[in-house]
């Protein structure tokens, strides 16, 4: 009987002989055992996002900040199109290089390594926009060399660019100035030839792109501005740090006056190794670098400054010596002004000192290792500072002090709430916020609800980094130096002016002015805008 | 009921019990990712060490990619819950859990000296809970008591009356 009723049961049967449709129902209930345990997820999941939806922190400060819209500030990168624009680049040591590299040049073993060993894509994640660089001049046969090689292979179409666009070394660069075959220029020269080449550039009517600083001495400042102002073509300085996006969310944040008066701006620089120090005459394994007379057009690298002998200390490391550079002012503070320029537009200081002193780098050279210069703004009612150290590298933020809240901006961006303010008292008294610790961080690539993080752990420390070298937009990652270039491009292409514009340099060049001739000639300098003239007192 | 019997009883219980706790945390997985249009892959994929770093590297580069490995992975985890919940397709569901875990397990492995920046729930040498869940999965999926209460003894059996 039992085995009977077994078989039955297997074909659906009841023991009354009653045929069923399907399986049993015993069988039935069992088939749907997972549907119980899937409505008590769904309840459980409706539970869930109920509490978080009450209990969410970040969304509450977005709404009493009003920030909603804080992200539509970015604009999206476009792509560039149009004819092919052809570059000449004069200076081809260390910058000059990278420059290429944004542009979508390699040199092609470089490529092939980066392609094997996978790094291509960390190095160049960006678009093409069809820029040839079809001249290189250098002083240096090996940099020249180095050039020719790399402008002669462009990474987007293989080759393709650079075969159509050869590319020439002029020894001179006022012959590839004078070439109609080049729209414009590049200058990533040592800082002596800036200005003189931008100005020499322009009047034979190239649009260039002066590495910073523009200028090295005040005498150069007026002839620069009067000759790219007059020119109609583009001008644009090499500061790609504010090219970061949280930039635009910065401006838009301080705009909305969510800091308050702004009263102290902080910039500085911290290093602390030969290289950072601009003491680059030796290779990682102590070696002299190569150059020689013979190699290196000596007389054509002076140009304008005091005749000496041929010195390989000199070439190299040219940063640390006032006849060619005004050191940390032309070198870094100028990406620290120029940020805050972008962000904050604040123009020239009426007054600047200057004090420190080379204390540990003194073999040669004569720039400080310690620096400390305030310039004042008291029409802005700030002071700006800058406080440089070549012998810690001690991270020190760039940071916006106001009365209601503080500003780090770099690579990525957080606000912090004064504990003193009114703005935020509400805030501050609900425990929403807290001055200990950022209520607004903007992550390369983050979106703003993962951005106001009222709940910071330590691990959102980690990622603070200062001026980095890529940015993130509609979620891709993009090198700042490719955006600054393709923006001086798209106005060359389209008209419109960059954002590090004659302008911005004029204000650029006459606050490092000030600042270098204080720490040369140990003096106070002051602005007169009339005369457009730095007095010393 | 005999010792052997019993025994067998546990056994698919426990294989049940599984089922449902592994199908429910992938199907919360995906509903989380789902519902939350901040989520990405990318933090994860940037923390990635190991061989397949440079293809990590490579999917969060790309937008179009990483969207694609978004969605995939989404639904994926969404899928692969509702299988192993509703007993669907549970020995597919299963396997495709455990390819899935170990893909986690190989993108961020926990190695020696392979260390994360976010520092995780816990402390890991060589194994860790992604492995070990995707071995249960596996135990899940070759085990006889794939079948029990599920949805394909349902259709699977009626498939055979048709």
């Amino acid at each position: 009987m039992s085995s009977e009723n077994d078989e039955k049961k297997a074909s659906g049967e009841n023991t009354h002989g009653e045929k069923k449709s399907g399986i049993g129902r015993r069988n039935m209930l069992k088939a749907l055992a997972g549907v119980p345990v899937l409505g008590l997820f769904g309840v459980q999941v409706l539970r869930k996002f109920s509490y978080d939806d009450r209990h969410n922190v970040r969304r509450q400060i977005i709404n009493e900040l009003g920030l909603n819209d804080l992200l539509d500030s970015v604009k999206p990168v476009t792509p560039s199109n149009g004819d092919v624009i052809r570059i000449g680049i004069a200076g081809f040591g260390m910058r000059g290089p990278q420059l290429a590299n944004a542009l979508g040049f390699m040199e092609k073993k470089q490529f092939d390594n980066a392609v094997k060993n996978g790094s291509l894509d960390s190095q160049i994640k960006y678009g093409n926009f069809n820029a040839a660089i079809t001249g290189i001049c250098d002083v240096f046969d090996q940099h020249a060399e180095n050039g020719l090689a790399t402008a002669g292979h462009d990474i987007f179409t293989g080759g393709e660019i650079a075969q159509k666009h050869p590319v020439k070394r002029y020894s001179h660069y006022h012959d590839m100035i004078a070439d109609p075959d080049i729209d414009a220029i590049i200058v990533a020269t040592p800082d002596h030839h800036h200005a003189q080449m931008s100005i020499d550039a322009i009047k034979a009517g190239k649009h260039v792109y002066c590495e910073k600083a523009v200028i090295h001495r005040e005498d150069e400042i007026e002839p620069l501005y009067e000759a790219v102002k007059n020119s109609g073509l583009v001008f644009q300085m090499g500061h790609q740090i504010p090219q970061n996006a949280v930039f635009q969310q910065a401006k838009e944040l301080i705009r909305r006056g969510m800091l308050g008066d702004i009263s102290h701006i902080e910039t500085t620089t911290n290093r602390n190794t030969p290289h950072g120090a601009w003491i680059r005459h030796v290779d990682n394994q102590g070696n002299t670098k190569p150059g020689d007379e013979k190699s290196i057009d000596w007389k054509q690298w002076l140009g304008n400054a005091p005749e000496v002998p041929f010195s390989i200390r000199r070439f190299y490391n040219w940063a640390r010596y006032f006849d060619y550079d005004t050191g940390l002012f032309g070198q870094l503070f100028s990406h620290e002004y120029d940020a805050i320029n972008q962000l904050l537009d604040i123009g020239i200081p009426e007054t600047v000192v200057a004090t420190g002193g080379q204390y540990y780098y003194n073999d040669f050279g004569q720039i400080p290792d310690v620096l400390h210069t305030n310039f004042e703004y008291p029409e802005r009612g700030l002071t700006l500072t800058y406080s440089a150290n070549l012998t810690s590298s001690k991270t020190r933020p760039r940071t916006i002090y106001g009365k209601e809240a503080s500003m780090t901006v770099g690579g990525h961006l957080t606000m912090t709430p004064d504990g003193n303010s009114e703005r935020y008292a509400d805030l501050l008294k609900r425990g929403l916020v807290d001055p200990s610790r950022p209520m607004i961080e903007i992550m390369k690539g983050s979106s703003l609800e993962s951005a106001i993080d009222a709940v910071s752990s330590a691990t959102t420390q980690y990622y603070a980094a200062r001026g980095l070298t890529s940015t993130s937009i509609d979620g891709r990652e993009w090198d700042v130096t490719h955006l600054h270039l393709k923006e001086w491009l798209d106005c060359i292409r389209n008209g419109g002016t960059p954002s590090a514009n004659i302008d911005k340099a004029y204000d650029e060049a006459v606050t490092l002015a000030m600042a270098d001739i204080s720490y040369r000639e140990q003096c106070r300098t002051r602005w007169d805008p009339v005369n457009r003239k730095i007095l010393r007192k | 009921m005999n010792e052997p019997e019993k025994s067998v009883k546990w056994q698919n219980a426990t294989i049940l019990a599984l089922r449902f706790l592994i199908g429910w945390h992938l199907l919360y997985e995906g509903i989380y990712k789902l519902f939350n249009p901040e989520w990405s892959s990318i933090a994860f994929l940037g923390e990635s060490k190991w061989i397949f770093s440079g293809i990590a590297d490579w999917i969060a580069s790309n937008a179009g990619v990483l969207n694609a490995v978004d969605f995939l992975n989404t639904w994926g985890l969404i899928a692969i819950g509702l299988g192993l919940v509703l007993g669907l397709f549970t020995k597919a569901a299963a396997i495709s859990g455990t390819v899935l875990l170990m893909l986690y397990y190989l993108f961020n492995p926990p190695f020696i000296g392979m260390n994360t920046v976010v520092p995780l729930e816990g402390n890991y040498l060589l194994v860790n809970k992604n492995l070990i869940e995707a071995v249960t999965l596996l135990l899940i999926a070759v085990s006889p008591a794939v079948k029990l209460y599920s949805l394909d003894a349902l259709i699977f059996n009626n498939k055979q009356k048709n």
